[in-house]
Order: structure tokens, then sequence, then C-alpha cells
């Protein structure tokens, strides 16, 4: 399983450009996050493929090479705090109610909607601990189920930030249009 | 200056320097035709869009400049997909411009509407819909600067209707590109640079493997410095023929599964690989487990995206070839490898002896004796088009190119019928220049239509189909790996040479050797364009073969006896 953060244009289409990439070099993409940056014209991706590394640099490169793609990086190797969000919808009636509460406050989760044969859980943490609150749950009668998908970013000084815009223009232009 | 979008689109396309449209007319795309009559463009008809987008490809390849099509909505941009594909798998830059139904009914299933921005999105470096006569401009300036800049590639611009026909102001200066800002990448790596310099100079059996991308770049002086720096022979990818004079002492010839078996078996032996503009094709490779196991390789690319995507290497330069090779020269030790050039010369001499060249002439035809000929009589100095197929294989082996942008041929795609429209983009690129185009009796069929535009906009060039009567390089693997199982291979032509005179056209069939180079001087004191139907021997096979999926070392040899196999009454 490889991560990779993308800068995208936020606009539409470059979603499925990234994708429809993905697709055609045969990569599966296990989970991909997009959001608006503090930069609205700017968008972030985490991308989560099952690909091994070589895999992992020909997708990075591939999105560079879109023209809305304006940075792509690899970060599997790097120091990473990653993140994943969980919407669970479980049965619960008078009996199991309270060893449902135990394990909502192992787990550090926390219940957003009581109804009275269910619970909705909000979770959020590595996808390990979701997977494992999951795992628990399951007994009881998992009902539904939302995840946000994975979002990453490198941990400290790493910093991983879009380009300054007007950076590319003027170097494109010297190397563009002219008869070579 | 208050203008149309149709107008804003030619006054664009003129000011890019654009001179010749290759394009078909139609409902969607009306206002830029009624636009394009005004202006100083030339517009090329053709007879279908495919053939619109090859004549672009060939127009850009053969002059290193962008080739520009046009079509309507709908089919008229549907049938663009092919010339699409084959000009982004041979980095070629197109641009496409098609209509679009106005912006008010995008998505409504209108007539003529279809998605060909969805459609191409693999195949093209970059697209865009413009839905607005402001935009135009800026977005042409963006697409012919995408389409030719770093590794150049296919752009399609969608215009719909209703932004042909609005009216906007016009002021070029505030149109420049606004594209994205990206990351630039420091490509330079000085430890990468230097694992390579240690390479180049410690070789003892070196080979260069010359690709298109040294022809793209602009950077054949700067390889033939290198070339001589490193003391090297040099193998070719059929895309990079003429990237290097053939006639280079250096110069090894074509490699892969039709490479001559010399310069196969030198990148077996071989204890360096250094590819400059290249890209590890599966048809340049053969067997990976297998491929040139005893060397380390040297990978100059500009796109990161091919490095260790085919062949794992030891060192990767990524830039433009110029520039990487210019900075390698200067390091690199010019090392005796006599011992090694003499090693593959003498493995040359060792097929040449196979070569259908030096067996005696018994009066049948082979496909091998017309392209030599025609190399022979033009003295390797035309602009050659061809299809795909056996007689691109032969090509690539009897016509021995010297300049760059002289052999133009679908390589990655390997597009059938792509020979006949890319001559007549060529032909309008370099109209002093003389375009033969070799083309098999299959390929030919598939687009013999664009005779017609030949005739309409007075061109002249020269056709030679070799005609075998079979489509040749699919009867050669139903010979070798099917048990001569010929199913739908033996195919039914025309008369072609009444064809031609149908259209207006001078056409000779040729049936006997000596006939070959009489026509072909006639034909080329010719103004106008001939066509030469050259009748050759119907079951030859191209040798030597390295099989779909074999190793390199694993070649499939031309029988010392080819006239006992194959040779039949005419």
């Amino acid at each position: 399983m490889q991560t990779l953060v993308a800068y995208v244009e936020n606009k539409p289409g470059v979603l499925n450009r990234v994708s429809s990439l993905a697709r055609r070099l045969a990569i599966n993409i296990d989970s991909l996050t997009v959001g608006p940056t503090e930069n609205e014209t700017i968008a972030r991706m985490t991308i989560v493929a099952h690909t091994d590394e070589r895999g992992a640099h020909r997708l990075e490169a591939s999105l560079e090479k879109l023209v809305d793609v304006l940075l792509a990086e690899n970060i599997s190797t790097r120091a990473l705090l990653e993140r994943d969000l969980a919407l669970i919808k479980v049965s619960a009636d008078q009996q199991n109610r309270p060893h449902l509460m135990e394990l909502i406050k192992v787990f550090r989760a926390r219940v957003v909607d009581v109804a009275p044969e269910s619970l909705i859980i909000e979770v959020s943490g590595t996808v390990d601990k979701i997977d494992g609150l999951l795992e628990v749950l399951r007994p009881f009668g998992v009902l539904e189920m939302a995840r946000t998908g994975r979002i990453s970013m490198t941990r400290g000084g790493d910093l991983l930030q879009p380009p300054a815009p007007e950076s590319a223009n003027s170097e494109l232009e010297s190397t563009g249009s002219s008869v070579k | 200056m208050k203008l149309t979008g149709a107008e804003i689109l030619c006054e664009s396309l003129t000011r890019l320097g654009v001179r010749e449209i290759f394009g078909y007319p139609g409902g969607a795309i009306l206002p830029v035709y009624d636009a394009l009559g005004k202006s100083k463009l030339h517009h090329v008809l053709v007879r279908h869009e495919q053939g619109a987008t090859h004549m672009a490809d060939g127009y850009a390849r053969a002059s290193g400049g962008i080739g520009v099509a046009m079509a309507t909505s709908g089919p008229g941009a549907t049938n663009m997909v092919t010339g699409i594909a084959t000009a982004m798998l041979d980095s070629s830059p197109v641009v496409c411009i098609t209509g679009q139904v106005s912006s008010k009914v995008l998505g409504s299933d209108a007539f003529q509407e279809i998605d060909i921005t969805g459609i191409t999105m693999p195949i093209t470096k970059h697209n865009v819909v413009v839905t607005k006569a402001e935009d135009i401009a800026r977005t042409m300036r963006e697409a012919f600067l995408i389409a030719n800049s770093g590794r150049p590639g296919p752009v399609l611009v969608d215009i719909t209707k209703d932004a042909q026909q609005a009216s906007a102001e016009f002021n070029w200066e505030a149109s420049a590109p606004k594209l994205p800002a990206k990351r630039q990448r420091k490509n330079h790596d000085q430890t990468e640079f230097d694992r390579a310099v240690e390479m180049l100079n410690t070789a003892k059996r070196p080979i260069i493997l010359a690709g298109h991308g040294i022809m793209v770049s602009g950077a054949m002086r700067a390889f033939e410095q290198f070339v001589r720096a490193a003391n090297s022979p040099v193998a070719m990818t059929l895309l990079g023929i003429g990237c290097f004079p053939a006639n280079d002492p250096m110069n090894l010839g074509m490699m892969g599964m039709h490479g001559e078996a010399w310069v196969n078996n030198a990148i077996q032996e071989a204890d360096l690989l250094i590819a400059v503009g290249m890209r590890f094709d599966d048809r340049v490779t053969g067997d990976l487990r297998t491929y040139a196991k005893s060397a380390r390789k040297i990978h100059v690319e500009i796109d990161r995206a091919e490095i260790n995507k085919n062949v794992q290497v030891d060192a990767a330069l990524v830039g433009d070839a110029r520039e990487v090779l210019e900075r390698l020269t200067p390091h690199v030790q010019t090392c005796d490898h006599s011992d090694w050039i003499r090693h593959v010369a003498e493995l040359k001499g060792d097929s040449a002896v196979r070569d259908i060249q030096s067996l005696p002439d018994n009066g049948h035809l082979y496909a091998a004796h017309v392209i030599n000929d025609i190399w022979k009589e033009t003295r390797g100095e035309a602009i050659v088009v061809t299809d795909v197929g056996q007689h691109q294989m032969w090509e690539a082996q009897y016509y021995h190119h010297n300049r760059p942008r002289t052999l133009i041929t679908s390589g990655g795609l390997g597009t059938m019928g792509f020979a006949l429209p890319a001559a007549i983009g060529a032909k309008f690129a370099k109209p002093d220049s003389e375009v033969w185009v070799v083309v098999g009796d299959g390929g030919f069929q598939m687009t013999m239509s664009e005779l017609a535009t030949i005739v309409q906009e007075k061109i002249n060039i020269k056709i030679a189909i070799i005609n075998n009567g079979f489509l040749g390089m699919v009867r050669q693997w139903q010979e070798f790996f099917y048990d001569k199982r010929y199913v739908a291979t033996p195919l039914v032509a025309p008369d072609f040479a009444a064809l031609a005179n149908a259209f207006g056209i001078r056409g000779e069939r040729i049936t006997k050797r000596a006939e070959v180079v009489p026509t072909i001087r006639s034909a080329r004191e010719s103004a106008e364009t001939v066509l030469i139907d050259f009748r050759v021997e119907q079951e030859d096979s191209v040798y030597p073969m390295v099989a779909a999926g074999a190793s390199l070392s694993d070649m499939i040899r031309r029988p010392n006896d080819p006239l006992v196999e194959t040779a039949t009454e005419p």
C-alpha cells in the first residue's frame, strides 16, 4: 500500500483525470480523499493505492504530467500522520447498550446520535484503529457505515506545500510552441 | 477590437504561426469555417477526419512544429480518435479543434453531441472545453504551449457553437497563457550524474540506444559529439531512425523485434547501455528477464514516468536530451573500444550473408528490392512515410536515412492507414522535399480516399504500394505461430493503377525486378503524384524476427535459401 499526496486545481473534471490515470495504469485505489485547501483554487488529495514502490513512482510521475496537477508526491516512506474518520450505525438495545458504551470509551470514539434501537458512533484515527473498533462492533450488528478514507500529512518541518502561483508560465513559454 | 469567437480562433491560429489546417466541416463548427474563408489560413479538405489528424501528425513530424486538425462535433470528433491516439503514443504535437453543440444544450444528447473530452482524456496530453468567446485566444495559446513543450503530445480543444458565435474583445497581449503554477522539479541529480560518468568511463562494451527524443529535443549535434566522445556503437529505435546518420560507421541500424541480428546480439553482449530519448518499448527489448543481462544501464529521458517503467536502470538522467548530453559529454573520457567495435563488425559480416540483397536476381520481385531501389534512386534524401506492417520493417532495414525527420511512421500505436494522409501533411510541411509513401495493400485500402485530397490540393507525392495480396505481417505470424492457417489475411484489392486513374492520378503496375528502377525514375521526373503498384512476392517474411515476448537472443533467421521456400510463378 502506497500513500501519495497531490495538489490539484480545484475545478471540475480534475478528479476524473486523476482516477482515469490510475485506471489506465491498472493501479487499484484503496482510498482517495479530496478537499479544498486554505487556498480555495487548490485542492489536496490523499491517494492510497494498492501498488509497490515502482507503481507509486509511475503514478506520481504520471500525475505530475497532468496539466491540472500542481504537485504529486509519494510520502509512503516518510514520517506520517494519517487519519480516517468513520460514522458507524450499530443496533443497540437496553441490554447491550452499557457494554457498547464501554467499548466506545476504550476506542476513544463518540456517540453522536442516539435512537431507541441504534446508536451512531463517530470514530477517527488510524485505519487500524477504526478496523479494530469495527471488528468488536460487528457482533452487535453494524447497520450502516460511512468512512472518509485516509488523509495524510508529513510530520514536523517536512512541509508539502503547493507551489507559489505565477512561477510556471514564464519558464514554459520559453520552451513552448517554437519550432524546434 | 470586438470579434466573434470564430474570428478570434482564426486570428489566434494565424498569430501562432499556423498556415494550414486539415479538416472537415459540419454543423457545430460552421461559424469557424465561415471565419476561415475570410482569413489567410489555408484549409485542406480531407475525406475522413482520421485523415485530418494523420495529416496534422505528418506535418508535425516533418517540420518539428505543430500540426492542426479540425472537425465538427459528434462523429467528426470521434473519427479523430485513432489519429489522436497515434500522435499520443509517438509524442507528436498535434492540436485538434472540434466544434461542440451550444453550451445551453450540453449534456442533453443534442444532435451530434458527444463527450469528446471524456473520450479523449487518456489519449491526449491535455484537453479542454471552451464555452466562452473570450477564453478562446488564451486557450489556443495554452494548447500550443502544452502540445510542443517537454514531451510533446496531442491537445484537443472543444469549442461550443455559441462560443464561436458570440463576440468578445480580442486582445492578444492580454490573452497570455495562464497555466496552473506547477512545481518545477530539480531534475539534475549529481549522484546519478557522477554514477553515469563512472559507468561511461569504465565500460568495455558500450552500446548507445538512440530514440525519437533526440529528434524532439533537436539534440542531433550534441548526440553526435557524445557518440564520438563515448566511442561507442549506436543502435536505433524505429522512431529514432534519422537522428544519427545511417552511413556513420558507428550506426548499427535498428534494434528490436525486426532489428538486424548483429544489433540485437551486440545489445545482449554489451556491458553498458546508454539509452537516450527512448522508452524500452516491448518491441525493442523482447523478454525483459533476458534483456541485456550483463549490461548496466543509463537512461537519458525527459519523462520521469518512463524511468524504471520497463527496465530497471542504474542511473537515470532526467531532462531534455540535448541539455543532458551537453552536460555529460565533457566528462566522458574517450576509451579505446576497438576490440568491441571489431567484434560487432564481425557479427555484422555473418548476418549480411543472409541478406536478401545478396541473393541472385531470379526475376522475382521482393519488397526489399523495391525499397532498396527507392533508396538508391532518391539517394536516401526523400522523406519516406510508411504504414504499418512488413513494408514498414523493410523500409527501416533497406532505406538508409541520414537526416532527421525523414522517416515518418506510426511506431507506438501501429496505425494502419497512417501513411497516405501523414505523407500529405509532410508534403505541406516540406513542400520542396521529395515525399514517398511506402504502404501495404491492406493499409492503403484503409485511407485511400485521401487520393482525392491529393488531387484537390494538387500536391506531388510518390506512392509505392507494396502489394503482396496478404495482410503480410499478420500472415507472417500465422505462418510462424499458427501453422500457416491463413485466416482473414488473404485480401482482394482493386486494380490500384486503375483506381489512381479514376482519381486523375497516374498509376503504374510493376511485376518484374527489371521494371522497378525505370518506373521509379519516371515517377520522380513527374511533377504530379504517381502511384506505383508493386506486385511483390506473396509469402515473403521479415527477418530476423524476435517472437513477441521471446528473448532478444532468440531470433528467427531467414532460411538460407528462401527462394525454394517462397517462390511462386507470378
